[in-house]
């Protein structure tokens, strides 16, 4: 029988079936969503005619861009935070012996588990806690994009620690050793030798908390206060008083933004796997 | 005259397992010593803790002269050639080479100089923007080499680092090693576990077992006079005859054979006679030339290895190995036929524990 040419069985039909169902099942919407965003009638559902309309609208709307400034500053705190102090959990569980590291090392990986209402509970029972306790002190706080922040860094912590992680297990320790061994002090090996070849993870483990940040509807809608509406959050409110075609325009532009972090942040982790640094002839 | 490496009474532990048990040991200025062991023997331990990744739970250990204490790695002057090499895969070969010197703050130019006449010297001038990953092993073995030897290290230590390679490379590696050496004229400490490689490059040899030092000799005197059943058996291939000290000094075996060399020891001592399988001579006729140590056998095997027969020889005595060499006109020996087994007095050797 001549390769290609086996003719295909009843249930090899099924199965291809079914996968385009799925991809059916999950893309139709997006794809729905995205050209509806280019539609220029005010009803969601009713075709006119091609149109930027809506992306328009959004860029002269005040509070879609308030949200958005305000969802890229708790961004790019948590982000920034969470990729820090992620990155040093990760060299620490990995490389020294401690007391509690066992235990340490099993609650890294919980708020990776934890139900997101769970963990917006969490957070908004800590501070209002935290806050009576400073209140005390005479001290007084407000929730807003302070406590949105937090909360970003608490549940973005484990996402790039997790991410660094994987990349330190795989480096040969011997490397650090090398460092040292030619003269190298411990932070100039690390500076140098380990950091240098960690890079591609700890990036794309920024772009996970990012996009992570970017995207939270949940805890941030427990933990935010007065004018402090993050764009998930405000899409998520303008939907309850109906749909309209701006909200698919601002989801589309998010679709895009985080597409294109997930991508880039795969793009950096594959970059890394090619030489982790071990033996291998 | 300062000794290059000095160990006194160096014990490590960890927790409960005694990886090095004091170990005694001096290695002189410019020698190719070799630390060699089977794997668990705390060979490695003791690289590490001259090199500076781990430190001596007791005793001291000096670098000519000098104290090493809690010094860290970076600080002590000798070089590490790792066993998986450890090359930094984000750095090119120049750039791998060069790091210990820009970590000393040497001058660009000198940097640049001495870098550039190391990878000459290991044959590697032409791949100075080559990545590791490039090379291939005996390449990536070599920009090791060149990255320890380029800091002019007092003592360079070397962690197996021919265990990567295959047979035919590793063989030529070694005579390059040893050459090498001669040249830079640096103290070598050697790790491996592979004793004809030991016997083939070292000045001297150090044999371990179980965290400790057995026996310190050259390799000549290592092979003929192995001080303990260990040492002999892990040294090349040995008979070794169970025997018990006489009265007077000498040595009784099995088949009523008495051999001298138990002069100092008490009587009732067991021992073992050392006899190497290509010190024996068999002998279909009997006609034992006088003055040699003879006794009666049955050939119980006999394999052809091409440069060399094997035989298996059952005497009074024990079970006996013998080598013949493939000579031309060399006469063999067929299987079940009565021999005498033959030795030069001299060729034995006896040990106690």
């Amino acid at each position: 029988m001549s390769v290609g040419l086996v003719p295909k069985s009843a249930s090899e039909r099924v199965l291809g079936a079914t996968s385009w169902f799925v991809f059916a099942f999950l893309y139709a919407p997006i794809i729905v969503l995205t050209i509806f965003s280019f539609n220029e009638n005010d009803n969601v559902g009713i075709w006119t005619e091609f149109s930027f309309r809506w992306y328009g609208e959004m860029f002269q709307n005040d509070a879609v861009m308030g949200a958005l400034r305000n969802s890229l500053i708790v961004a790019v705190i948590s982000t920034v935070v969470s990729t820090l102090l992620g990155t040093a959990a990760a060299v620490a569980l990995e490389k020294y012996r401690f007391r509690g590291r066992t235990a340490f090392d099993g609650l890294t990986y919980l708020p990776v588990i934890i139900p997101d209402v769970t963990m917006a509970v969490m957070m908004l029972l800590f501070f209002v806690q935290l806050f009576a306790m400073l209140g005390g002190l005479g001290l007084s706080f407000q929730f807003g994009l302070g406590t949105i922040s937090l909360s970003h860094i608490a549940f973005s912590i484990s996402f790039v620690a997790i991410v660094v992680r994987a990349r330190l297990g795989q480096l040969d320790p011997s490397l650090e050793e090398a460092a040292a061994d030619l003269y190298a002090d411990r932070r100039t090996a690390f500076r140098r030798v380990t950091l240098p070849l960690i890079m591609p993870s700890v990036l794309g483990g920024a772009l996970l908390a990012l996009t992570i940040s970017l995207d939270d509807v949940v805890v941030t809608s427990f933990v935010s206060g007065p004018g402090s509406t993050t764009l998930p959050v405000y899409v998520f409110g303008l939907v309850r008083r109906g749909v309209t075609p701006l909200i698919n325009a601002v989801s589309v532009v998010m679709l895009a933004a985080s597409i294109t972090l997930v991508l880039v942040s795969l793009v950096f982790q594959r970059r890394g796997d090619g030489d982790p640094g071990s033996a291998g002839i | 005259m300062s000794e290059a490496v000095e160990l006194s009474g160096v014990t490590k532990r960890f927790g409960d397992f005694t990886a090095v048990d004091g170990i005694d040991l001096a290695v002189g200025d410019g020698e190719f010593f070799s630390l060699l062991g089977p794997s668990g023997c705390g060979k490695t331990t003791t690289l590490r803790m001259i090199a500076g990744f781990e430190f001596p739970t007791e005793g001291s250990l000096r670098i000519h002269g000098t104290e090493m204490g809690l010094l860290p790695p970076n600080k002590r002057p000798v070089n590490t050639v790792f066993q998986s090499y450890a090359l930094f895969p984000h750095m090119n070969i120049e750039e791998n080479v060069g790091f210990g010197l820009l970590m000393k703050k040497v001058g660009k130019s000198e940097i640049d100089e001495r870098v550039k006449r190391t990878l000459d010297m290991v044959q590697l001038g032409s791949r100075a923007a080559a990545k590791p990953d490039q090379l291939s092993g005996g390449q990536r073995q070599r920009v090791a080499l060149a990255r320890a030897l380029v800091n002019e290290p007092e003592v360079l230590l070397l962690d197996e680092p021919l265990g990567a390679l295959d047979l035919k490379l590793r063989q030529s590696m070694q005579l390059e090693l040893k050459e090498l050496q001669h040249r830079v004229g640096i103290t070598f400490i050697y790790v491996t576990h592979d004793q004809q490689e030991a016997l083939t490059m070292s000045d001297r040899i150090g044999v371990m077992n179980e965290g400790r030092l057995l026996q310190v000799d050259d390799p000549e005197e290592l092979y003929e006079r192995p001080k303990s059943r260990f040492v002999a058996n892990f040294i090349g291939e040995i008979n070794l005859l169970d025997g018990t000290v006489g009265s007077g000094g000498e040595i009784e075996l099995g088949g009523d054979l008495r051999v001298s060399g138990g002069d100092g020891l008490a009587a009732g001592t067991s021992v073992g006679i050392g006899l190497r399988p290509e010190r024996i001579t068999l002998h279909d006729d009997g006609m034992v030339p006088d003055g040699r140590v003879a006794l009666p056998g049955t050939v119980a095997s006999r394999i052809y290895h091409g440069d060399y027969y094997a035989y298996a020889v059952e005497t009074p005595a024990g079970h006996i190995d013998v080598t013949e060499e493939n000579r031309a006109g060399v006469q063999t020996h067929d299987e079940g036929i009565r021999v005498v087994v033959s030795w030069d007095p001299s060729a034995s050797t006896v040990v106690v524990d």
